[in-house]
């Protein structure tokens, strides 16, 4: 059975859909990114051989992903980068920990990470004694009130300013009130230039990884990413293992259209290529530089060729930015660490499509989401190949979680479904039922009731179109 | 166009249409022939299986839309007053049927589908004569006319043939009306907040008619303006545009 | 590889590889087709203008110079903006140029020559503004392109509030994909490469602009018209 969790997706956005402020702020962001992006697209063949080339280069990056990842592992340990591999989350943070206490590191200041969220990192250090900060303003906004992000890029996107200046000044020592998004700025840097100072270790993501340099490739627009990885005496990099491609003349395409997609800008303040640590002759940069390569479940995606598309994922957002459902009910709603379309398939994916029956089916299928995707990942058609690999346990299927949201209610319901819709003479009987009782049918009836929350009731014509053509007659075959 | 027109095609009336919309079925058989066509009625139409392919019950859509391809036999041009339906047996019954000993013969059927509107203007090149009083309207464009079958712009191409129709531009117009078949019951809160936001766009416009192409979204949209009692309502556009160019 | 691993380690590397190698769908690669980027080109003077454009509409800030002219040009704009002193690299070919033109008196010119564990408290609140050479630059979106290393070290373009780079016209490229070529980063790099399109920004609050969060607050880019 899965019906605690079928509910809580929609618990949750149905609680979120009651707060005018949170609709208000999601509404306005979303507005705005949409219409950016569109602003970086203005010729829509130049956007369509972008998206069919950076495809290309993902899919390309995927088919070659074991042998990419090997040549990857050698070049970054040539460099001085030391790689290590993590099958789950537990074995990444325990990996991380262990690297630290080795460095007899106290402080961790961190760049964005969404990987880092994955592994649920931050709660993991502090219960081992060591701190971790946030440094992403949008991350240490969400940090200071023990919040995860609601977006993927925009962390901190669901709080307006009157509420982020209401916080700072509660929680920042010596901050005076104030709604200037300039002060509140100005707070931020001077609280976190000095633990960058300080900081024992710096932690990042990576937004692209080189299999022939041996490259993290970093975007960002803060400086935060920078500071990070090159001011600490130590800097370490969590990755999930599909994040590879084989040259940076690979990424040069996906970068271009990472930034437009994402916040609608043709090219992001820092693009940060880390080959290796403190190099010969250099006066500053890490002494050590560790890579952690992360599995949860992704093995197992790359396993199926068509969820494999999944992989493809460059992490830009727009396909939150453009969904109907994300919009009205943020991020938070989904309960979980990727939010809107793109974690609609990649949660149940890792969790399990039957646990998570509740996100796959809080889809209207109106197809945004793959429309505006980068790497035209097929995001409404995956979300139907869940759909049934959540009832059905497939021969062949190697899906996390498969057949275990199937209830006999609607096995019957489709069966029945089916059983009348084949046969045009009971459709016929039933139509003829629905036209001449529809109207009788109480508002109250189960699904019906669902339907007129917010609706009347549907009423069927008096005759419907195939009895009149009968009547009509001759025109049939 | 430089191909011959089709003197004879087929009409799929879809499920939605037939139980609640058909007059919007009968205008748009009426449009084609007063296009010049011939149009087959087969009878044993339902449904194109959408609900259950959606839901993964692939066994059970298939189950059906064999039985409805069956009543295509010719090779006719196959017209839907629907984007969502049409986009079903045009885009989706390939992936169903993929695999399948049938697949050859469904992708043949596939190949033959139009939406009405697309039909209209793209292969027929109609054009229409206005015979009604002045009137705005304002467009909804369903998301699987768009993005699965490619629509750009047919609909309000034909509006536009109308002298005395003022079209005013919907807000947001590529958004979702909140519908999404078994999403709008196993997500109503959602679903209506989506739905709502729809009506009151289309109420801002000012036009006293909604059109669409979809069943669905018209089922959906009319629900949501007749609970909040606006006077605003939709039509299915075959419906309108029969309305305005036949004199009764 | 650099150190003993242990079991957890072999464990897991071996798993996961074994798992992705398990998986089928080893088929004819996809060829990518480049065309797209291949069209962005433009004539030397509008690569000029078009990083320029780029960069101003993100808060960069422009000074024109000659080859001959911008040891000059950079020292009367950290005399006009009262700049305490300027980090440097003291053994870049840029650094050495500033440094042979700079006469005493007004800003101060401040080595980087140690080991940034010698002077990291004075670094992050002591030097006014850091001055760094280029290795080209992006006409398509705007941006300079940065080879930190033990001539020029990383954090000068990152700490200081004031960032000011030296970038000849001349080696202004298409795009960031053709400067990737033209500088051979595809097949090796070093330990750091940047590409950096203006001053530290934010919008996590609520959408607004603030520039300045944790790198510099001004970019100033030197631009030497060496086209003739």
């Amino acid at each position: 059975m899965h019906a605690e969790h079928e509910v809580l997706f929609r618990d949750s956005a149905a609680k979120a859909l009651l707060d005018p402020q949170l609709r208000a702020n999601f509404r306005r962001a979303m507005d705005g990114l949409i219409t950016k992006r569109r602003n970086q697209f203005p010729d829509p063949r130049d956007l369509q051989d972008l998206r069919d080339l950076s495809t290309t280069i993902r899919s390309r990056s995927l088919l070659g992903l074991p042998e990419l990842l090997e040549q990857f592992e050698v070049n970054c340990t040539k460099n001085g980068i030391k790689v290590h591999w993590a099958e789950t989350c537990e074995q990444a943070n325990e990996l991380i920990l262990s690297i630290l206490r080795a460095k007899n590191a106290k402080t961790l200041v961190k760049g964005k990470s969404m990987v880092s969220e994955e592994m649920h990192l931050n709660a993991f250090l502090e219960a081992n004694g060591i701190e971790a900060l946030e440094s992403d303003l949008g991350e240490y906004i969400i940090q200071l009130d023990g919040e995860t992000p609601s977006h993927i890029i925009m962390p901190a996107i669901h709080k307006n300013k009157d509420q982020i200046a209401r916080q700072f000044s509660q929680k920042i020592k010596d901050a005076k009130y104030t709604e200037d998004v300039d002060e509140l700025t100005a707070m931020a840097r001077r609280v976190l230039r000095q633990k960058f100072l300080d900081a024992d270790a710096g932690l990042s993501g990576v937004n692209f990884a080189v299999a022939e340099t041996g490259t993290l490739c970093l975007v960002e627009n803060e400086g935060n990413g920078r500071m990070s990885t090159h001011v600490p005496p130590l800097h370490i990099a969590v990755m999930g293992l599909e994040k590879v491609v084989a040259t940076l003349e690979d990424v040069a395409p996906l970068y271009a259209i990472l930034t437009r997609s994402a916040t609608g800008q043709a090219v992001s303040t820092y693009f940060n290529m880390i080959t290796g640590p403190r190099g010969e002759g250099e006066k500053d940069g890490p002494q050590e530089v560790h890579l952690v390569i992360l599995d949860n479940g992704r093995s197992r995606i790359y396993a199926d060729p068509q969820l494999r598309a999944t992989l493809r994922c460059i992490r830009c957002g727009a396909c939150m930015n453009h969904c109907p459902v994300y919009t009205r009910v943020g991020g938070h709603a989904y309960e979980a660490v990727y939010p809107g379309p793109i974690g609609k398939i990649l949660t149940p994916q890792m969790e399990g499509v039957g646990v998570r029956h509740d996100l796959i089916h809080g889809s209207s299928l109106c197809g945004a989401c793959g429309e505006v995707c980068p790497v035209e990942i097929p995001i409404p058609e995956i979300l139907v190949r869940l759909r049934r690999e959540a009832t059905h346990d497939d021969e062949g299927s190697n899906v996390a979680g498969r057949g275990t949201g199937r209830t006999a209610t609607e096995d019957w319901a489709w069966r029945l479904w089916a059983g009348v819709l084949k046969r045009p003479a009971l459709y016929r009987l039933a139509a003829w039922f629905a036209t001449r009782f529809g109207k009788a049918l109480p508002a109250g009836a189960p699904l019906i009731k669902n339907w007129t929350r917010s609706r009347t009731k549907p009423v069927p014509a008096r005759r419907s179109l195939s009895e009149r053509m009968r009547a009509e007659g001759g025109k049939h075959v | 166009m430089s191909e011959p027109k089709p003197k004879k095609v087929y009409f799929y009336g879809t499920c939605l249409v037939d139980l609640f919309f058909p007059d919007a079925g009968m205008a748009g058989i009426q449009l084609l022939r007063q296009a010049g066509v011939d149009v087959v009625f087969p009878e044993g139409q339902t449904c194109c299986g959408q609900p259950a392919f959606n839901c993964g019950y692939w066994e059970e859509a298939r189950d059906v839309a064999r039985n409805q391809v069956a009543l295509f036999p010719q090779d006719l041009p196959v017209i839907l007053p629907s984007g969502s339906c049409a986009g079903m047996m045009k885009v989706h019954y390939p992936e169903l049927f993929h695999g399948q000993p049938d697949e050859a013969k469904v992708k043949a059927f596939s190949a033959r589908v139009y939406e009405l509107t697309q039909f209209l203007v793209d292969v027929l090149d109609v054009k229409l004569k206005d015979l009604g009083a002045p009137v705005k309207v304002t467009w909804h464009s369903s998301c699987h006319a768009v993005r699965d079958l490619g629509l750009k712009g047919e609909p309000q191409a034909l509006i536009g043939q109308l002298a005395n129709v003022e079209l005013a531009p919907l807000a947001r117009e590529h958004e979702c009306c909140g519908f999404g078949g078994t999403f709008s019951v196993r997500q109503p809160e959602i679903s209506g907040a989506m739905s709502c936001d729809k009506a009151a766009d289309a109420e801002a416009t000012g036009a006293s008619v909604v059109l669409s192409t979809d069943g669905g979204c018209l089922l959906n949209v009319n629900g949501t303006l007749e609970a909040k009692q606006s006077p605003l309502r939709v039509q299915h556009i075959a419906e309108f545009l029969w309305e305005r160019t036949h004199a009764r | 590889m650099s150190e003993p691993r242990t079991d957890t380690h072999t464990d897991a590397r071996t798993a996961i590889l074994g798992r992705l190698r398990a998986a089928d769908g080893a088929g004819p690669l996809p060829v990518p087709d480049t065309a797209v980027l291949e069209r962005r080109q433009w004539p030397a003077a509008e690569r000029m203008v078009r990083l320029r454009k780029g960069m101003e509409a993100v808060h960069t800030e422009f000074l024109e110079a000659t080859p001959a002219t911008w040891p000059a040009v950079v020292r009367a704009f950290c005399d006009g903006a009262g700049l305490k002193n300027l980090l440097y690299g003291p053994t870049s070919e840029a650094g050495k140029a500033l440094a042979a033109a700079w006469a005493p008196g007004g800003t101060q010119l401040m080595p980087y020559d140690r080991p940034v564990e010698a002077f990291k408290h004075e670094l992050f609140t002591g030097v006014d503004a850091g001055f760094t050479g280029t290795v080209g630059g992006v006409a398509e979106t705007g941006g300079l392109l940065l080879m930190p290393g033990p001539d020029e070290p990383r954090l000068m373009s990152l700490v200081p509030p004031v960032h000011i780079a030296l970038l000849k016209a001349s080696t202004i490229h298409d795009t960031f994909w053709s400067a990737v070529k033209a500088l051979g980063w595809g097949r090796s790099l070093p330990p750091n490469a940047l590409l950096i399109s203006g001053p530290s920004k934010t919008a996590d609050i609520e959408q607004t602009l603030a520039y300045g969060v944790h790198g510099p607050k001004r970019l100033i880019v030197v631009l030497v018209d060496d086209l003739a």
